[in-house]
């Protein structure tokens, strides 16, 4: 009798967990290579400025310094960082210089690297390094860029680098036809992915080898490994990028910043070693920060509560460069706004900002989290204009069943489109209502209770994944019946070697502990994509599943050369190749590896979605929010595994209460950045939110993939701004109090109770 | 994040680290626990051409109980106060404030002198000093000298202390069973410094009227303060709604604090109001 593996779908304990807490986890900071030095940035202290003169000598008198390196070290024109996404041309004078040149445009912008032999000398150099920099107008609001009273970059003539067009049907003719119109302004306030261990890498140079290898790579290992060495002229197969494990990505890690190129250039010049470590004051002015938009959009509706029409206009602050992805964030909130409603007139403008602040780029649910604060709201105030029941008026306008694939709305330039693969948002929702107990607890919606007024709100929500266009997988068993599996997929603590031992487990047919993933070096596999947009386990899986078909095709005609039948006669079952009634195992099959390779290939995003419900209790004197309950509700099409995906929704859940209610970059007007440490930039920590449940369902496979998966990485966080906002104007309805920005701070809410007070006390 | 180049002594003596002090005209700098020192010497804020380690220094970590009140040793830590169960009775105030402060790992190692000295305006133990009172003992090469908390903090991190100072020992005031006291703060998050804070405590006469009503705030202004006006309206009367009312709109437009990042300078009036008429009402409970 034949036996099945069914490890797909099981709660197995990550098997990277052991190593973590067992403090074998091998960081990059714990990467020490002979004879290294240490090299600290200089970074720019003026927000926009031209640079007139760097003197070092001062830094290179400093005992144990070795190199003080500027602009004209790397070349006659400095390299810059090309896009990953959107590289649309353009776009190209908006590229960052990996090192500043004739001008600064943000506070952190590496403008120098010291080269020492320990990072304390090398900082005490830092101090040394005379920097004449004449200080440019700055740029650090939405009106300031507008009023142009500087220009970030002369020859473009403009703060506005792009404006992206989101559209389907004809939103003019919707809205001079709509029963009902509102218009209102958002505004997202800028927070950032702040993963726990910096970023950091070590660079070796290998003269003699003419080999370039660089620890401390993440999520996009391949591309980043063409870029680099397309900017330093080597040869691709002569540049080596090895991930070691990390404290986190959230779309942040892993990009190409400047530090990519410098420290492996920096190695190649001094001929050693060279690490960096970022501290987290660095990496607070200088990874991607993220969400920083605001908003004035305009809902049509009609009489009988359909939302029609859907227009308006997308201010995003990107920063003063755009790296890497740095469009995709402005681009969503235009092109997702519909999320998973029926809107079928959309008119959205989004244009990209550029300022004198750190440059923007993804951070889990990039967009889609904005988007979804923006919309949500303006369903419950459409909803209270209306009179109708925001339950009822969501559900009469969530996207049906019979309607899937449902098409949202494209996109140009780059022009694309997608649509809703599949999915029950009916019945998601529902269940959600279900398990939060709505109807029991909207008695409480209102009441002042113990000096809190508690407030009830709930959202539903669409979470895109799986980019392509492809990932690789190459399956080796070797010759003691052991499996290695090498991805082209990155690890960013998602949990990727146990949910692909677990796909691949099935797909062979084979135990569990026979398998091992190897991720983690660009040698390892031809091409690879990476972690991002939720796309790990679609991609990588799938291409895991189609790698393993090959094999067994492989193993059967192993087997049959050596039983005397033909390959389709052979019956693979327990790690047994047999015919008749011999059984060949898996070990000692053959003499050499069997080894195969298969691409996925993928055009079309999976689309998981869900439902949440939240429960806040508001202190109108303090301002204070306490998130008495929250529940969330996604359908994944197919689960994995549910303890990792459960880790995944709280984690991101918890990250968007972060952006609801506790993290803002602030800059001041001349584009300092007033929140430079955790004591100012306020981190959700594990006391703050401790009632939060996720319940994950299986109700519509992907139609798209042979998993049926849909990418889970990101879902958890996207609705969350949208629903507190909800359930803190619910909790304070009697004064009809309306955020329409966010973090609900204590002093935001505590001044939109003060106005609201004012103005009953005037009428 | 690296600490500047400085020079490291762990003395066995208060007169010793004294004599070091006073050998760098100011530009050494005591450290103890270090947990508000070693961040600004990371971010290269300070740069101490020599720390002087008060570790080997002893007799500075008792907690004293007496009938003249509670005597704290520069070098006694917040777990301390925590772990030391007579303080309930003796100093409740004291306790409940400490409980505040900062979290677990940090309570382990930050001291009261060090707070003190570093004289945070939000900090929560020189806001329970100028509340009830405290009076601090501080040695130098004049030798040693007695100063009130009210003459202690001159400003936003800064104190009377001379450069060749060490504050040794804060003395507390005689704690009555009966009186009646609170202490609460709001912060963003839990251990986060607090945006406000309120410390109050009074006794009733004979026919239940406030007599000594001390009412300190911290967060609010350069240094903790106490609300003079609000005190002199409670005192000689009788805590009920209407008086709690007016004490608490009384402390708002008593105070003026700076508009920073956190929050704007209204907002932290209108905070230390709520968390007077709290805390009045849980003094009462």
């Amino acid at each position: 009798m034949k036996s099945f593996n069914s490890y797909i779908g099981r709660p197995m304990e990550r098997v990277e967990d052991l190593r973590m807490v067992r403090g074998r986890g091998t960081y990059v900071a714990d990467v020490n290579r002979p004879n290294q030095l240490y090299a600290v940035i200089l970074r720019s202290s003026v927000a926009h400025g031209i640079i007139r003169s760097i003197d070092s000598s001062e830094a290179l008198a400093l005992p144990g310094v070795h190199r003080v390196l500027t602009a004209k070290d790397f070349g006659t024109k400095v390299p810059v960082i090309p896009l990953r996404l959107q590289p649309l041309p353009q776009l190209e004078s908006f590229h960052q210089p990996v090192l500043a040149d004739k001008k600064v445009r943000y506070v952190g912008e590496p403008v120098a690297v010291v080269i020492a032999d320990s990072a304390a000398i090398a900082e005490d150099a830092l101090e040394r390094i005379a920097l004449d920099i004449e200080p440019l107008p700055a740029i650090a609001s939405r009106s300031q860029a507008e009023a142009k009273r500087a220009v970030l970059f002369e020859e473009h003539g403009s703060n506005v680098a792009i404006t992206w067009s989101a559209f389907r049907g004809n939103a003019d003719e919707a809205f001079k036809m709509a029963d009902y119109v509102r218009r209102e302004t958002f505004k997202v306030q800028r927070h950032a992915a702040m993963f726990m261990e910096p970023r950091g890498f070590v660079a070796e140079w290998d003269e003699v080898a003419g080999k370039l290898t660089v620890w401390g790579a993440a999520k996009t290992a391949w591309h980043n490994r063409r870029t680099l060495a397309a900017q330093l002229g080597l040869a691709l197969e002569t540049v080596d990028l090895i991930e070691v494990d990390v404290g986190g990505g959230f779309g942040s890690r892993g990009e190409f910043y400047p530090e990519d190129y410098l420290i492996p250039a920096a190695a190649r010049i001094v001929g050693r070693p060279v690490k960096w470590t970022e501290d987290r004051r660095e990496h607070i002015m200088s990874a991607n920060h993220a969400r920083d938009i605001e908003c004035d959009v305009e809902f049509a509706v009609s009489r009988d509560g359909r939302f029609i029409g859907l227009r308006g206009q997308i201010w995003a602050d990107i920063g003063a460069y755009i790296r890497t992805n740095g469009s995709v964030g402005p681009r969503n909130v235009a092109q997702f706004m519909s999320g998973p409603y029926c809107i079928e007139h959309i008119d959205l403008k989004s244009s990209m900002l550029t300022t004198n602040k750190t440059p923007c780029g993804t951070y889990r649910g990039p967009g889609r989290y904005e988007t979804d604060f923006i919309r949500e709201r303006m369903i419950d105030l459409v909803a209270q204009d209306l009179k109708i029941d925001r339950v009822e008026l969501r559900r009469r306008n969530l996207v049906a069943d019979a309607q899937m694939p449902y098409p949202l709305a494209s996109i140009t330039p780059y022009d694309s489109s997608t649509e809703l693969d599949s999915g029950d948002y009916h019945a998601v929702f529902d269940r959600c209502l279900r398990e939060f107990g709505w109807d029991e607890r909207s008695k409480l919606r209102g009441q002042l209770i113990d000096g809190y007024y508690h407030g009830l709100a709930i959202g539903s929500f669409i979470e895109g994944g799986a980019a392509g266009p492809k990932e690789e997988a190459r399956l080796v068993l070797e010759t003691d019946g052991a499996l290695s599996v090498y991805i082209g997929s990155s690890s960013v603590g998602q949990g990727l070697e146990t949910i692909m031992a677990q796909i691949a487990a099935d797909a062979m047919e084979m135990s569990y502990d026979k398998i091992t993933i190897r991720h983690g070096s660009t040698s390892y596999v031809k091409d690879g994509y990476g972690a991002y947009h939720s796309r790990s386990t679609v991609m990588g899986g799938s291409a895991i599943l189609l790698a393993a078909e090959k094999l067994k095709d492989l193993i059967r005609k192993t087997a049959a050369a050596r039983l005397g039948c033909t390959a389709e006669q052979i019956v693979i079952d327990g790690e047994q190749a047999g015919f008749g009634g011999e059984h060949l195992a898996f070990a000692g099959l053959s003499d050499e590896p069997l080894e195969v390779e298969a691409e996925f290939f993928n055009k079309k995003y999976t689309w998981a979605y869900g439902t949440q419900a939240a429960h806040v209790a508001v202190d109108p004197g303090t301002g204070h929010v306490k998130v008495v309950d929250f529940i969330s509700v996604e359908d994944v099409g197919r689960m994995i595994n549910p303890l990792t995906l459960h880790g995944q929704a709280i984690g991101s859940i918890v990250q968007g209460l972060g952006g609801a209610f506790l993290e803002h970059l602030v800059y001041d007007d001349e584009g300092q950045l007033l929140t430079g440490s955790f004591a100012d930039y306020l981190m959700p920590t594990a006391s703050d939110f401790p009632n939060i449940r996720s319940i994950t369902v299986e109700l519509k496979p992907c139609p798209n993939n042979p998993l049926g998966a849909k990418g889970a990485g990101e879902g958890g966080l996207i609705p969350v701004g949208g629903v507190m906002a909800n359930a803190v104007a619910d909790a304070l309805s009697h004064l009809n109090v309306q955020p329409m920005e966010l973090p609900l701070s204590p002093p935001r809410i505590w001044q939109l109770v003060e106005r609201a007070e004012a103005a009953r006390s005037a009428t | 994040m690296k600490p500047p180049i400085f020079e490291y002594a762990s003395p066995s003596t208060v007169a010793e680290a004294v004599a070091l002090l006073a050998s760098r005209d100011g530009s050494a700098k005591v450290i103890s626990g270090g947990q508000s020192l070693m961040p600004m010497l990371a971010f290269r804020l300070a740069a101490p051409e020599l720390l002087v380690d008060l570790k080997h220094l002893k007799n500075l970590d008792a907690i004293s109980i007496g009938e003249d009140g509670v005597r704290l040793g520069a070098k006694v830590r917040w777990c301390d106060i925590e772990s030391d169960a007579r303080l309930a009775v003796s100093h409740p105030l004291l306790a409940e404030a400490i409980r505040h402060v900062a979290h677990y790992q940090i309570r382990n190692r930050g001291t009261v002198g060090g707070s003190l000295a570093h004289a945070d305006p939000s900090a929560e133990m020189p806001g329970v000093a100028m509340t009830c009172e405290a009076r601090m003992t501080i040695v130098g090469s004049a030798g040693s000298r007695i100063e009130a908390a009210a003459d202690f903090f001159t400003g936003p991190l800064q104190t009377s202390l001379q450069p060749d100072e060490i504050l040794t020992e804060v003395h507390l005031p005689p704690w009555p069973a009966a009186r009646r006291w609170a202490f609460l703060e709001f912060a963003r998050r839990k251990g986060d410094f607090a945006m406000a804070g309120v410390a109050l405590h009074y006794d009733l006469d004979g026919t239940g009227r406030i007599v000594d009503a001390h009412v300190g705030v911290i967060g609010v202004a350069d240094r903790p303060i106490r609300l003079a006006a609000v005190e002199t309206m409670l005192n000689a009367n009788r805590l009920d709604d209407k008086l709690i009312a007016a004490a608490s709109a009384k402390a708002r437009e008593s105070v003026d604090p700076p508009s920073d990042i956190h929050a704007p300078g209204a907002y932290r009036a209108a905070l230390v109001a709520t968390l007077l008429a709290r805390g009045l009402k849980k003094s009462a409970a």
